[in-house]
């Protein structure tokens, strides 16, 4: 079964999304902080990770997201957040630019229905 | 292009040539930046030259070596420190020498490369120091215009909002496609989580409510003489419910009463917040100490706890809004960050002045100190 490490600081919706990536048949494993996520790095390889953009930090999730790619480059990233409607700030990756500092295959805005995110994750786990 | 001008002091021409050579096709861009940065180097091998050159020319930032032929790289910093040039240094050094690391920290060097380095070492380091100018500058910025506090708030404010809604939200809709089962049951936790959530909200309501009296209520204060014995006994009170399901005990002393001249509301609020903390904050069969005295001058209010404590560094950051301390013990507690923060305002409104000691798995204690006239 294929893992995949969720990283969100809200209980809520860390409890969710485990709860959707059971469905989708995956097996999640969870962190709740952008430190919690990179211990468990140390000892797995996800075969990808969805993590919340704003956790200890606003940028909490750039940098695990960027620590992921550097430890496992072929580690498929999602990046959750709804941080352009909150700080007006827009970040997505469609110019060269942004992919080069955002290190993640894929952005959504919270909210993304079930059936996306499973669309998603399947197309980045290539199944 | 922006350009940054940065000054490489090393005694070692290879090192700064090296650096020059790395920096010199390298740029930092962020996304939340409009324009890329670029940087321009100043080379020099000691610490007296570069000082002179820090006064003739606005520098960005110091790339330093500690070990010079004159003064050390750590006087450098201290010379900038003390002239207060909005310059970012980033020590050259190995981690090898805790003491130059704590030193060079306190004076405000911002990293450490460890020597020798790789142009791809070089380049990360020149990535973060980059980031963090210019988000200080910009931060200064922001400030002086007097927008950025407000902008922060909001923006906090509105994800703090945003955060439970998509909790709930995201419950209900499970719930809608009955995605856990058909049964009621299979959604006890959803819904409890739901209402728990909402009590937040609501807490997080009620704190902007107390924040908008304050704001808008300095005109409008109701001042009298307030027996702030009463008023603790009151708020004492109202905080039992929530003590009882917590199992923590709330002792009260105070024999007598003491009067400030307050608006009783402000009072309350501040007491509410204390009390509340002392017991959210407090283990399983804790206790609040709650206690009213005087001296000639002062009414002096003390709540102790023997609850979970506050380590060192978080102290600092406990009255700004928002601030929450997030870890294992905090996890579960629900609290908005501003209640703190809220009775910081209205303590400077009342001239009185707040005091905190903690020590992690021990408890915590807040003085709160209000002058008689
Ligand atoms: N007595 C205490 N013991 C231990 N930690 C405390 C205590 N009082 C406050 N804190 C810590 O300080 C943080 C800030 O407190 P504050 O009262 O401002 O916010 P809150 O309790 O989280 O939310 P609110 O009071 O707005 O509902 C808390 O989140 C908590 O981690
Ligand atoms: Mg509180």
């Amino acid at each position: 079964m294929k893992t995949i490490l969720l990283v969100d600081d809200d209980p809520d919706q860390l409890e969710q999304l485990k709860f959707h990536v059971e469905r989708f048949g995956y097996q999640p494993v969870v962190a709740s902080s952008q430190k919690e996520g990179e211990l468990m790095l140390e000892t797995m390889k996800p075969d990808l990770a969805i993590i919340d953009l704003m956790m200890e930090n606003q940028d909490s999730g750039f940098i695990l997201s960027y620590k992921i790619k550097q430890k496992y480059p072929d580690v498929p990233v999602i990046i959750v957040t709804s941080v352009t409607a909150v700080s007006g700030m827009k970040f997505s990756l469609e110019t060269e630019d942004d992919k080069r500092w955002i290190k993640a295959d894929k952005y959504i805005e919270k909210g993304i229905r079930p059936d996306q995110l499973h669309r998603e994750i399947n197309k980045l786990l290539k199944v | 292009m922006n350009i940054l001008k940065v000054l490489v002091v090393d005694d070692e021409p290879g090192i700064r040539t090296g650096v020059t050579r790395v920096l010199r096709n390298f740029t930092v861009g962020f996304p939340f930046m409009d324009d890329d940065f670029s940087f321009e180097t100043v080379e020099t091998g000691s610490g007296e030259e570069a000082i002179e050159i820090l006064d003739k020319e606005p520098i960005d930032i110091v790339l330093l070596d500690n070990k010079l032929p004159g003064i050390y790289g750590i006087e450098v910093l201290e010379y900038i420190r003390q002239q207060e040039y909005d310059t970012q240094v980033m020590m050259i050094t190995s981690y090898a020498s805790l003491d130059l690391a704590v030193k060079a920290t306190n004076n405000g060097a911002y990293n450490f490369v460890p020597k020798p380095f790789t142009p791809q070492e070089l380049k990360a380091a020149m990535e973060s120091i980059t980031k963090h100018l210019y988000l200080k500058r910009m931060t200064k910025k922001l400030n002086e215009q007097g927008k950025h506090v407000r902008f922060q708030f909001l923006s906090v404010l509105s994800h703090e909002l945003k955060s439970p809604i998509n909790a709930i939200e995201g419950y209900l809709k499970i719930m809608q496609d009955k995605q856990a089962g058909d049964a009621i049951d299979d959604y006890q936790v959803m819904v409890s989580r739901s209402l728990e959530r909402i009590k937040g909200m609501r807490g997080l309501i009620m704190d902007l409510l107390d924040l908008t009296r304050i704001e808008s209520g300095k005109k409008k204060r109701n001042i009298a003489p307030v027996d702030i014995t009463e008023t603790a006994r009151m708020a004492m009170h109202s905080m039992e419910p929530l003590a009882i399901q917590k199992s923590v005990k709330i002792h009260f002393i105070s024999d007598e009463p003491h009067y400030i001249n307050s608006d009783p509301a402000e009072i309350e609020i501040i007491f509410n917040n204390l009390l509340s903390n002392a017991v959210k904050y407090n283990v399983e069969n804790g206790e609040v100490f709650l206690s009213i005295t005087d001296n000639p001058m002062e009414v002096v209010i003390d709540v102790k706890d023997t609850g979970i404590g506050i380590s060192e560094e978080e102290i600092g950051n406990l009255f700004k809004e928002f601030a929450r301390i997030r870890n294992s013990k905090t996890k579960d507690i629900t609290g908005s960050g501003l209640g703190l923060s809220i009775v910081k305002k209205l303590i400077d409104l009342n001239h009185g002045s707040i005091a905190v000691s903690s020590k992690p798995e021990q408890g915590s204690h807040f003085r709160v100190t209000f002058p008689k006239h």
